[in-house]
Order: structure tokens, then C-alpha cells, then sequence
């Protein structure tokens, strides 16, 4: 049992003072960045590589593995790419709260950007992935909102709505609401393809192209809503059913009411027949 | 039940009511009939009850001017509406106002119809006979007797020459609706076993209708709707030629099979490089199915769940659909670009009655 635990803890515990050692040095460089780095010229530091790997094995190794090689809970990071690590991280969606095959959108991340892009520049040194889109990457001020109207049609509304709205997958699963998801988020999502979400890749859709479907999908958002419970904007659907359903129920209680005898005319009569 | 007479219920005859002398011919029927009373028993509660239909009436009355109001007034058209306005909020107003007015007044007048009879109306009770359907056998023999003295004077039993030619003559007007019908759209022919997919015609992505060469579909996971190159206009052959391509990961694939006219044919050369084209229309009745779950790789239809698992062949694992969607065999170009290597094997799209 001894041998056990000392086997355990022994490199647990190395790791534990160089990320003490590591955590005072990130306090420092955060203080002294701002947290402000961008996270193209930044991905490359290599203070910030080590501060990542320190928060990673605070956070994350635990089910990824220490050299985040994955394990049977989690998968291997290698080869993830900023990207996925910063549309996880930024989501909320990791750390994950419990093991699913899908975690949900957080309000709120464990982590500030600055802490997730240190993350996300470990996870990239370790090769390969796509990086984070810089903010021209995802502007969206000289796209075609009807090409990515199409495009969108074409290869998102399957699974999260024409509008964005989210929908059902298999077995429990579900796709998303696209509605607080942030520009750099549905490229990352895109590029990536985290959970179930299959990849488009800039092969399959351009760069340019998914510039075009993030125009759509912020269009969307400001477009006035038909009304009612809305149903991702598909208008007074769920009322209008419930209408049909409760008003038909309703009528045969009205129907049934107007062919009841009134109570005196009962009575009358039960007296006029003794 | 009182049986005082009935009494004119006011000074002059409402027009449309029955006229309140008594008819000579209906005394024998009327006296068979319960005398009722006009009057009602409870004098204070008919005036109550008749204030208040009254009232609903009245209310009826204005949620039809308003309806008329509402419709003349809340402007929708895209010109007319103000300038800023939003079309969509605009039609929302005025569905909401026009369907406000018209359900209180349709409900006002209905519930202060069925007040009045409820509750001002005298109660009493109608018997109404059933008699057989059937006519009376005198009728039967009359009706007879006319038809046979018709037919006899008419001759058309007496002169077959005219008889048998009349039958001709009207012979094709019947026959007319069956070519008019047959003339209603063109035969599919070979169309629903048939798509415009053929040996080296590329994938083009379906928006942009670009090429995609093997690299461009590189990471594991990736999926893209694409349409054959050149038809991106032609409806009709989009209708069945949309497909998806999935990249595996190596030794995700197995071994898929496709039915080959009966015979289970191995597909895997007609993928490349882990890159597997289905077909995107549902095989149940013909849905758009692309929710793929890189994870399960499962191919879920939105419409009614079918599921395919599309590491197998994309045979059906859940719901309706009754096959595996279609396999596309791709080849690639000279210049190294996806293409078909032929049309599918098997018909796309839902079932049909010579499928087989």
C-alpha cells in the first residue's frame, strides 16, 4: 500500500513545486502583460508555454494525462491545436464537470482569457492543430451574408436550427444554441469540430466562407422574432399546438355543457313524473 | 307547465317570426303538440340573463369594428409600413390585433347565442318520429310502371341500331379523362433509378463550387455537402445527387459492403484515402440527412430519426428508413481531384413501388 501511494505521489509531487514555482511567475507576468496579449504573437512565448503547462496540470492532467496523452476518461490533446483549446476553455465547457460524452455551455469560465491562452499555447507546443483566429480572421465587415446564408443552410441548419437555435442528436446528445457564441468561437468551432460536431476545415470552407456564415449567424440574431415561444424563431408553434390540443378539449367541454339538462328542469321533472 | 294559451309576445310581428294567427290547416297538428308557456318562470333572472346577452352582443359589435379598424388601420406592406419599421414586427401587430377582435367577437356572439337559448328560451321537449326510408309500394309500382313506359316509348330497346351506336359514340368522351391524366406530367422513366453522377464528373462544395481535392478534407472528422460540378442550377438533379463526404481516421473505416444488384459487393475501393461519399437524401422518404456525429459516427435524418452508422456502410441502425443510404465510388482526376468513378449502384432517395 506504501509502495503504492509513494509511487503515486512521487511525481505528483515534483510537478507540484514547479508549478509553485511557476504559478509566483505567472502572478508576475500577468501583472507586468496586463493580460492583454493577443494570442497570435503570443502563442509562441515561452514563459507563457511554461505558465500553460503549470495550469494544465493544476486543471487538466488529471483526466488528460500529465503529458496530455489522454487517458480512458479524456483524449489525447496532442495534436488539438489552440483553437480547440481556447473554444473549450472560453465556452466553459472545459474543465468539464463531470464525464459525458458532451459538456453545456458555462456562463462563466474557471479561467481569464489570459490563463486559457497560456493553456492554449502548451497544448500547441506540443505540434500541430489550427491556432487561434486573430480578430481580422473573424471580422465580419466585408462578408456576403447571403452566401453565408447558403452556406450555412448547407452544412450547419442541419444540426443547430436555420436559425442557430440548437436541435436534438442522438441518444440524448444535442447541438447547441449558437446565440451567445462569440465570432472567434464559431470559427474555432468550425475549424476544430469539438464533441460530436464534425470538422470544416479552411479545405471544405474557407476561411472567407466561414467569415461569411458567422455574418449570417450574428444577422440572425438582431432579426426581429415572429413572436411566441419562438421554437427557434419558427413563430407560435408550441402555443399554436397547445391551442389546437387544449382549445379541441375545451370545445368537447362546451359541447357536453350546452346538451346537459339544466339542474331545475331535472328537478321539474322528477316531480311531475311522481 | 302552465297551459295558459299562447299570446302574442308583442305589440307588432317581428319580421320572420310565424305569424301569430292560427292557420286553419295546423290546428289538428298543433293541438298535438305540449302547450308551452313564452313567458319565462322567473322573471328576474330572464331579465338578468337577457341584459347580459345583450351585452356580449354589443361586445361582438365592437370587436368586429375593430377588427375592420385594425385591418384598415396597422399598415403591413413593406412600403406603407413607416420608414425604420421592421416588415416581420409589423405583420405580428397586426396578426395579433386582426385575431384579438376576431376571437372575442366570434366568441362574444357564440356565448351570447348559446345564453339566449340556455337561459331565455322555454324548455320543452320535441318528439321527432323516425319513419322507414323506403317509398311507399305504390310509389315503388308507379315508379316502375313509368320507367318501363318510357323505355318502351323512347324505342331503345325496340331499335338496337341506335342503341349500339349511341354506346359508341359515347365510348372515347369516357375514354377522354384517362389520356388527359396521362398527359398531366412526363414518366420518370429511369430517372428515380438514375442520377446525373457519371465516371469523372468532380465534387463541387454546394455555395462556393469548389473542387475539394483529398488534402482539403484532411483532419478526421471532417464532413462536406458537395453536389455534382456543372448542376449547381439544375433542380431537378440536385434533388438526388447531393452528397456527403466523411473523412475517417485510418482503421475507423471497416470494411463497408454496398448491395450491387442483390449481390454484397465490397466498397472500399470506392473510397480514398478514409474519404466515404453517401448519399445526403434520406433512404426513408427522402429527408436531407447530414447530422453527423464525428464521435459516433452516427448520420442522423432530422425529419424522423433514421440513423445510419456511416462506418458501416451507412446501414441503418435506428428508426424507419429500411437501407443503408447509397454509396458514391470515388476516384480522383488526373489533376487530382475528388470525383465519382461511376453514378451510384442503387436508386437513391426513398423507396418506390418497381424498386424491387
Amino acid at each position: 500500500m506504501s509502495s503504492i501511494i509513494s509511487r503515486r505521489r512521487h511525481p505528483a509531487a515534483g510537478y507540484a513545486a514547479v508549478a509553485g514555482g511557476l504559478v509566483v511567475a505567472g502572478v508576475l507576468y500577468g501583472t507586468f502583460s496586463g493580460g492583454g496579449a493577443s494570442a497570435a504573437s503570443s502563442t509562441q512565448d515561452s514563459t507563457q508555454v511554461a505558465q500553460g503547462h503549470s495550469l494544465f496540470l493544476q486543471s487538466c492532467a488529471s483526466c488528460h494525462g500529465v503529458d496530455a496523452q489522454g487517458t480512458a476518461q479524456a483524449p489525447s490533446l496532442i495534436g488539438a491545436g489552440a483553437a480547440a483549446v481556447d473554444f473549450q476553455m472560453s465556452t466553459g465547457r472545459m474543465p468539464a464537470k463531470d464525464l459525458a460524452a458532451e459538456n453545456d455551455r458555462k456562463p462563466q469560465t474557471e479561467f481569464t482569457q489570459a490563463q486559457i491562452y497560456d493553456i492554449a499555447a502548451w497544448v500547441a507546443s506540443l505540434g500541430g492543430g489550427p491556432s487561434i483566429p486573430s480578430s481580422s480572421d473573424v471580422s465580419t465587415a466585408k462578408a456576403n451574408t447571403a452566401l453565408g446564408s447558403e452556406l450555412f443552410s448547407t452544412n450547419c441548419a442541419q444540426c443547430h436550427g436555420f436559425a442557430g437555435a440548437g436541435g436534438a442528436l442522438t441518444y440524448g446528445k444535442t447541438a447547441p444554441s449558437l446565440n451567445a457564441s462569440t465570432p472567434t468561437q464559431i470559427y474555432e468551432a468550425m475549424l476544430t469540430g469539438p464533441e460530436a460536431m464534425p470538422v470544416f476545415g479552411d479545405g471544405t470552407i474557407t476561411p472567407s466562407e466561414k467569415r461569411d456564415i458567422i455574418a449570417y449567424i450574428t444577422a440572425t440574431r438582431t432579426e426581429a422574432n415572429p413572436g411566441g415561444f419562438s421554437l427557434g424563431r419558427t413563430g407560435t408553434v408550441t402555443e399554436g399546438l397547445l391551442g389546437w390540443l387544449g382549445g379541441l378539449g375545451f370545445l368537447v367541454l362546451i359541447a357536453m355543457w350546452l346538451t346537459a339538462k339544466r339542474k331545475d328542469h331535472v328537478k321539474a321533472e322528477s316531480e311531475h313524473h311522481s | 307547465m302552465s297551459e295558459t294559451p299562447e299570446e302574442p309576445l308583442g305589440p307588432r310581428r317581428v319580421i320572420g317570426t310565424p305569424s301569430t294567427a292560427p292557420k286553419a290547416v295546423d290546428t289538428q297538428a298543433e293541438s298535438s303538440r305540449p302547450a308551452f308557456s313564452a313567458e319565462p318562470e322567473d322573471l328576474k333572472h330572464a331579465k338578468n340573463a337577457e341584459r347580459l346577452v345583450a351585452a356580449l352582443f354589443v361586445l361582438a359589435f365592437l370587436a368586429g369594428c375593430g377588427f375592420i379598424a385594425a385591418f384598415i388601420g396597422i399598415e403591413v406592406g413593406q412600403n406603407t409600413i413607416p420608414k425604420g419599421a421592421n416588415a416581420v414586427v409589423a405583420a405580428t401587430r397586426s396578426n395579433f390585433a386582426l385575431g384579438t377582435c376576431l376571437s372575442i367577437a366570434l366568441l362574444a356572439l357564440g356565448a351570447g347565442s348559446i345564453i339566449w337559448v340556455r337561459q331565455l328560451t322555454p324548455n320543452i321537449e320535441i318528439a321527432e318520429e323516425r319513419h322507414d326510408l323506403n317509398s311507399a309500394p305504390e310509389d315503388r309500382a308507379a315508379f316502375k310502371r313509368d320507367f318501363a313506359e318510357g323505355a318502351a316509348i323512347s324505342q331503345i330497346t325496340r331499335r338496337p341500331l341506335v342503341r349500339r351506336t349511341m354506346l359508341l359514340a359515347t365510348a372515347p368522351l369516357a375514354l377522354a379523362p384517362l389520356v388527359l391524366l396521362r398527359d398531366l406530367g412526363p414518366l420518370p422513366q429511369t430517372d428515380l433509378r438514375h442520377t446525373v453522377w457519371r465516371k469523372g464528373l468532380r465534387a463541387v462544395t454546394l455555395g462556393g463550387l469548389r473542387p475539394l481535392r483529398p488534402s482539403d478534407i484532411s483532419t478526421p472528422g471532417s464532413l462536406i455537402t458537395v453536389i455534382p460540378e456543372g448542376y449547381q442550377s439544375d433542380d431537378d438533379a440536385l434533388a438526388k445527387a447531393g452528397v456527403i463526404l466523411i473523412k475517417f481516421a485510418p482503421g475507423e473505416l471497416h470494411i463497408p459492403t454496398n448491395h450491387d444488384g442483390g449481390a454484397v459487393v465490397s466498397t472500399m475501393n470506392w473510397t480514398i484515402d478514409n474519404i466515404v461519399a453517401y448519399s445526403k437524401i434520406c433512404t426513408h422518404v427522402g429527408c436531407p440527412v447530414a447530422l453527423y456525429e464525428q464521435t459516433t459516427h452516427h448520420i442522423l435524418c432530422p425529419c424522423h430519426q433514421s440513423t445510419f452508422d456511416a462506418a458501416n456502410g451507412a446501414n441503418v441502425i435506428f428508426g424507419p428508413a429500411a437501407r443503408a443510404l447509397p454509396q458514391l465510388p470515388l476516384m480522383l482526376t488526373s489533376a487530382g481531384f475528388i470525383a465519382a468513378a461511376s453514378d451510384f449502384t442503387q436508386p437513391v432517395g426513398p423507396s418506390f413501388w418497381e424498386r424491387g
